[in-house]
């Protein structure tokens, strides 16, 4: 076999071809690149007509150790953020950064802005910008967001895309309303929270799995009847009586020992209500859920090549049924966030997109359980610091303010995430 | 779309389709009956007498026919019950239709227009601010105002097709988050000197000029809802009869073999959306200029266009995307909302129950697998499915 | 062989429908231990679905299966795998991100909690024990096909099978790789495996088979020795003689039409895929681009067409650039196209067959005025299409998804034959079509050159491109290896598929051939 030995030797090199930069990374690198430079040139405009002093106050009236407030000279400080941002702007469209300065450079762009933002925001104003109250409110608006997300991360990485998790949210703040104002029980309500939202989760497995609907559609369809069905409710039981069905309790701050008394620290992550805590293991168990375990494996076998999975024996059918109806418990315990995790009482579509944020967290985060968390966090930063700022009353009318996590999350999917992968079965129904 | 009707034609057209028909009929009368059992359900008052179903049947039944009853035959009533009720119902079916229209398109290029809310909501926004703030003369004013909210929906959605065609940015989470961009603008231009009603404090525009409004025909029915079947036919000439219909709708169902054949995607991507937010802008025009009850249109409010846009996806799914299932779809569920009104004040249910039936239908009709398992004489006796599936694919 | 075994895999008597269409009609056919068994027929003559239904992936409509004397339900793969039927498929099975030690345990993880360091361990055991090295850590994606054959096999041997189907599996390899495979497949045949050996290449049959059975149109047609001759077996498998070279008039070459210089295209990804090709193609001529599926074909026609990222070089049609030209552009520039895929690119299959046969020029004379379709022009175009090519459609407003392969390949050749072409380019035109077609096919495409056009056809098959080719370019890893005559011996062309330069891949096969003599 000569001619054998002849092939073979070629076939032993190491396969590597060469790169070149495709069109849609440079399409992504220019477009990543000068959404940071405007960033930056915004932030030059202001610094020419920024305040005086910002003031940051560390802690809040409430802390038991009182840090002081920094006070920034709000023109040199808004300039410098410009210059770095802009400078991390220009290294990205330059291309020639390796992917380890690349990720430097984006992180240096967006602390350098919001930094920048808030001086001078805070310059605006004669009270100082808490920064505590702004970090622990992160913490607090984020959790259900997280938790929506990993909801739709475990669906999605088994192939159904969940676009129902506002529906989901809805009708387990309705059902720990309720039961809450009735059993007085924080643990019933979130259980009750979490049944509702796993039947609601069944929903869409049933249509998606079984009947083939379009999963967008179909999501928006259940948003729909979420909001319906709960406004129904609302209207024609609740509301005549709402001091029995719509008085849940609320959850309290739990403070985790010695570990609340961290100055600083304390209070933003170790004072927080039973679901901050949830919230947070959620991503851990997640995780190993996904990359740990013979479940998981199954899980992502599915949503990638659902074929695959079958010929080895797997039922594609009830591997998503499984992970649709997972995700439905993460769904749920976000859902009680909004009765029981706050006010205590139930309003008329009071999720208010809420669960569409955790949508776009999940894209952002690439269908990744860490990703994705970070983005939740992200999206709870940006709104809660609309709220911080629309106490300071800075000349940004508040409206405005409140829609930044909006436009955030158009600037993100369309420059910096661009067309990123999905599990490549996402969405298709599997046909035998 | 047969709507040449010679008589085979017609024929030929019902033989084809009439499980199609029967099936959304029977998905309609399965999604009564849940709302006829939530109704029962929901009211103390009536599901208390189930406690006596075997002791006194006739209480517990009784009562849930009369609670049931009032309520759809209010709803009957409100809807198709006299002359008035059907102008109220076209009023509200117009809004349906043209959204519909602009979702149903999407639907056609692949596309999920998910922004025929905040698309509506640009339009009322212009059109209102056309038919307040500018005085032209009857006709003229009219038709600014429609330009302007029929543009400002125009680039509403275009910039989602253009993001999408540009960026990759995938247009459902896009067009989700220019709602609440679009409502959050609302809001805020609420609060400023141009479009605040001078001497009021709260969100709240001043009436349009009767130059501007849509001109009543009979009590509620308006001009708007003739342009909205105008619209329908546009529709119908563009997806049929036009060049870019053909793009379109070859995008829509193989957008490798239309790129492979020389069409621009990425072009038929923004001008669809373009087209999408035009014709949900004009529902948002119809909100703003259409006569209400009182025969003036509503002034610019934050829900003046309600939920139209999310209600569009139904009115789009049910009526499969086509103009002519569109304009139908949109009159049924115009129907359902202007009888969901009667049924709120004559039988005191609340119309949110509306919004139930809604979601209920297009769920339904959507899985007809499901409405042939629960009424099995729709089923299909025989498959005909011609083998594509066979073979080593 | 009609003989009841007891020993043994048989498949007694299986019918499998699909609505109307009988894919299997009562076949029956049985594989012994350390034996192979070759499935043979054309596209689409049921050999997969016989396979799928003994994997359990499809339910017979009729038939049993025995396994060692005992009826065997095969409901589901896991039950086929529990009897000791392995599978290694076409389209390979495995999930491309993760590496190989994840695929090799899904669906027998052994316990809830992932353990990678053991199924690592039962990687390596199992490729030392049947000499298939791989990396168990390496990604699917980042393997070369070969190896991610090798993988494929693994898996199936996995669960201790004494039964392999391997169903087309040569199809994505290179001549060597194949030769390589056969090895494999004998040594597995040596260690006591029964193996069924799924193909429509007759070559190698004839090289590795102990017993053939040929399957036509759903049914066995007959079986024959190992010995049969090339034309016998391709008889049988078609049901007529069958002389693939069609006559082909002499090329009357005339100007150079297309010139390619230095081309180089880069995937979506980043990586370069077409490498600094040169080659020209003249009127009345027809190039053939020869060459195992993957190694830039196709990128090379996207690239001709205007669909692809062209990093550098230019393409010159007529004397015009249009290097950077878009689809419209190309077309309107009297580019023919026929994608590789049709399916995915060549047609929509829900527009009617009318409006398929105007995909690309609808928006021109006389099929438009304006903005406005001409539909009566649009009928008349398809009416006189469908009879021309013989395009076999109940009407031509049925969807073009209800025509047969060979009837789609037809709609979408004479959709771009009936304009005049300056460049004609198609990719694997009779991929997946019916004999009788494929001759069709290829007169057809003669007569195309013999107009004046260039001529580029990307093809796999080598039997295809000996019929058509007047020249043939040999592509390997994105670089032109050379460009030869269709006489050139096959085992030569082979070899060239493999990267091996002409007089190297030439002495190469000398040499062999003077080895065998001694």
């Amino acid at each position: 076999m000569t001619t054998f030995s002849a092939a073979e030797a070629v076939l032993d090199q190491v396969v590597r071809l060469e790169k070149v930069e495709s069109a849609d990374q440079k399409r992504a690198r220019l477009s990543t690149g000068s959404l940071v430079v405007a960033a930056g040139l915004l932030l030059l405009g202001l610094s020419f007509g920024a305040g005086q002093i910002a003031h940051f106050a560390m802690s809040n009236a409430f802390d038991e150790v009182q840090l002081p407030t920094f006070a920034v000279p709000a023109g040199p400080a808004v300039l410098i953020s410009a210059v770095l941002c802009l400078a991390a702007g220009v290294g990205l469209i330059s291309g020639r950064l390796s992917p380890a300065w690349r990720r430097a450079a984006g992180v240096v762009a967006g602390t350098s802005f919001l930094f920048g933002f808030l001086s001078w925001a805070a310059a605006t104003s004669a009270l100082p910008f808490p920064v505590s109250n702004q970090l622990s409110g992160t913490v607090a608006t984020a959790t259900p967001l997280i938790l929506g997300a990993l909801a739709g991360v475990i669906g999605e990485r088994a192939g159904v895309v969940n676009v129902a998790i506002e529906g989901q949210f809805l009708n387990a703040a309705f059902a720990a309303g309720i039961v809450g104002s009735i059993t007085k029980s924080i643990p019933a309500a979130l259980v009750a929270a979490v049944l509702t939202a796993v039947a609601t989760a069944a929903l869409l497995a049933l249509f998606a799995i079984k009947y083939l609907m379009d999963q967008v559609v179909l999501g928006v369809v259940i948003n729909l009847l979420a909001s319906g069905l709960t406004g129904f409710l609302f209207d024609q039981l609740v509301q005549p009586q709402s001091r029995v069905l719509n008085s849940a309790p609320t959850m309290q701050p739990i403070p985790l020992g010695p570990l609340a008394n961290i100055p600083f620290l304390g209070p933003i992550l170790f004072n927080q209500t039973i679901l901050v805590y949830l919230a947070v293991l959620s991503v851990a168990v997640v995780w190993v859920l996904l990359f740990k375990t013979r479940w998981g494996l199954r899980v992502r076998a599915v949503g990638e090549h659902p074929k695959a999975a079958d010929t080895v024996g797997i039922s594609v059918v009830a591997v998503r049924w499984q992970a649709v109806l997972v995700g439905g418990i993460f769904a749920g315990l976000g859902g009680a966030f909004f009765t029981v995790g706050s006010t205590g009482s139930f309003a008329k579509d009071l999720t208010v997109g809420n669960g569409f944020i955790a949508l776009a967290a999940l894209i952002m985060g690439r269908w990744h359980p860490i990703w994705a968390a970070l983005m939740a966090l992200f999206f709870g930063f940006v709104t809660q610091m609309a709220s911080q700022l629309q106490t300071l009353s800075t000349p940004v009318p508040s409206e405005f303010l409140l829609l930044l996590p909006y436009i955030a999350t158009i600037v993100a999917v369309a420059g910096l995430i661009g067309r990123s992968r999905a599990p490549a079965a996402d969405g298709t129904p599997y046909i035998k | 779309m047969s709507s040449t009707t010679s008589r085979p034609a017609f024929l030929a057209y019902l033989s084809q389709y009439w499980r199609e028909w029967a099936i959304t009929g029977a998905a309609m009368v399965l999604a009564l009956l849940l709302g006829a059992i939530l109704m029962v359900v929901a009211d103390p008052e009536v599901s208390a007498n189930f406690a006596y179903l075997f002791t006194a049947p006739q209480l517990a039944l009784g009562g849930a026919w009369a609670k049931v009853a009032g309520a759809y035959s209010a709803l009957v009533a409100g809807a198709v019950g006299s002359p008035e009720a059907l102008a109220h119902t076209s009023a509200k079916a117009a809004p349906l239709i043209c959204a519909g229209l602009g979702v149903g398109l999407g639907f056609r290029a692949g596309l999920f227009n998910i922004g025929a809310q905040g698309q509506a909501i640009m339009g009322s926004i212009v059109a209102a601010y056309i038919g307040f703030t500018f005085q032209l003369p009857y006709g003229l004013h009219l038709l600014v105002a429609i330009i302007g909210g029929v543009a400002a929906g125009a680039l509403w959605g275009g910039v989602v097709g253009w993001l999408k065609a540009k960026t990759g940015a995938h247009e459902v989470i896009v067009t989700i988050m220019m709602n609440y961009i679009a409502a959050g603008l609302l809001a805020w231009l609420l609060t400023t000197a141009a479009f605040m009603r001078p001497g009021r404090m709260d969100p709240i525009s001043p009436e349009v000029q009767p130059t501007s409004a849509l001109p009543g025909i009979y009590q509620q029915f308006h001009l708007g809802f003739l342009v909205a079947i105008l619209a329908a036919a546009a529709v119908w000439w563009l997806l049929e009869r036009s060049t870019t219909g053909f793009a379109i709708r070859a995008v829509g169902l193989n957008p490798n073999a239309a790129a492979t054949a020389g069409m621009s995607v990425a072009a038929t991507t923004t001008i669809t959306m373009t087209f999408a937010g035009a014709l949900a802008g004009l529902a948002g025009v119809q909100a703003a200029l259409g006569p209400s009850a009182n025969g003036v249109p509503v002034p610019l409010t934050v829900g003046l266009v309600g939920t139209v846009g999310f209600d569009a996806i139904t009115v789009a799914l049910l009526g499969r995307s086509r103009p002519l299932g569109i304009v139908l779809a949109g009159l049924l569920f115009g129907g359902l909302s202007a009888g969901g009104l009667a049924m709120q004040s004559v039988a005191q249910t609340p119309l949110t129950l509306t919004m139930v039936l809604q979601a209920l239908v297009v769920l339904f009709v959507a899985a007809p697998a499901l409405v042939q398992t629960l009424v099995p004489i729709l089923k299909e006796r025989k498959s005909k499915k011609v083998a594509m599936a066979g073979g080593e694919a | 062989m009609t003989a009841q075994h007891d020993a043994g895999l048989q498949l007694r008597e299986i019918t499998k429908k699909f609505g109307t269409f009988v894919a299997n009609d009562a076949v029956s056919l049985d594989v012994q231990p350390g034996e192979i068994h070759c499935l043979l027929g054309e596209n689409g003559a049921g050999k997969s679905t016989l396979m799928n239904v003994l994997y359990g992936l499809l339910q017979p409509d009729g038939g049993q299966i025995i396994l060692d004397g005992e009826e065997l339900h095969v409901e589901n793969p896991r039950q086929a795998m529990a009897a000791g039927i392995g599978m290694v498929h076409q389209h390979f099975m495995l999930v491309e991100v993760f590496t190989v030690a994840e695929n090799l345990i899904l669906g027998r993880e052994g316990g809830p909690v992932l353990n990678l360091e053991k199924a690592r361990a039962k990687v390596t055991e199992l490729a030392g024990r049947y000499n298939l090295p791989v990396d168990p850590d390496a990604r699917i994606e980042d393997l070369p096909v070969g190896i991610q054959q090798r993988v494929e096999i693994l898996k199936a041997l996995a669960n201790d099978a004494k039964y392999l189907v391997f169903d087309e599996p040569t199809a994505v390899l290179t001549p060597q790789e194949i030769d390589e495979l056969m090895i494999v497949m004998q040594k597995l045949r040596d260690d006591g495996k029964g193996i069924v050996f799924i193909t429509h290449k007759l070559r190698e049959v004839r090289a590795i088979a102990d017993r053939i059975t040929v399957l036509r149109r759903g049914k066995i047609v007959g079986s024959a020795e190992p010995g049969t001759s090339e034309s016998e077996l391709a008889e049988l498998m078609v049901g007529r003689a069958v002389d693939l070279r069609i006559a082909k008039p002499e090329a009357k070459v005339g100007q150079i039409r297309l010139s390619v210089k230095g081309l180089t295209v880069a995937n979506p990804a980043g990586a370069v895929v077409v490498d600094g090709l040169d080659f020209e193609v003249a009127s009345g001529e027809i190039l053939c681009i020869a060459g195992v599926q993957g190694n830039g074909q196709s990128e090379l026609a996207d690239a001709l067409l205007g669909n692809a990222q062209v990093t550098s070089g230019t393409v010159t049609l007529d004397g015009v650039d249009v290097t950077h030209s878009n689809p419209r552009q190309t077309i309107a520039a009297g580019l023919g196209f026929v994608p590789e895929d049709r399916q995915h690119d060549g047609y929509v299959a829900n527009f009617t067959v009318a409006e398929n046969l105007v995909l690309n020029r609808f928006t021109t004379q006389p099929f438009s005025k304006g903005l406005a379709l001409d539909l009566k022009a649009i009928a008349d175009n398809a009416t006189d299409l469908v009879e021309r090519y013989d395009i076999r459609t109940e009407s031509i407003t049925k969807l073009a998804s209800q025509l047969s392969g060979g009837n789609a390949q037809k709609l979408v050749l004479a959709r771009e034959l009936s304009r005049d072409l300056a460049l004609l380019v198609a990719s694997q035109p009779t991929r997946g079509v019916d004999v009788g077609a494929i001759e069709f096919l290829h007169k057809r495409i003669v007569a195309e050159r013999d107009t004046g056009a260039a001529v580029v056809i990307v093809s796999t098959e080598l039997e295809e491109v000996e019929a058509l080719a007047d020249r043939v370019l040999v592509m390997y890893r994105g670089k032109a290896v050379g460009i030869v005559s269709p006489e050139t011996p096959r085992d030569v062309l082979g070899l060239m598929m493999a990267g091996v330069p002409y007089e190297e891949a030439l002495a190469n096969s000398k040499a062999a051939a003077t080895g065998k003599d001694n």
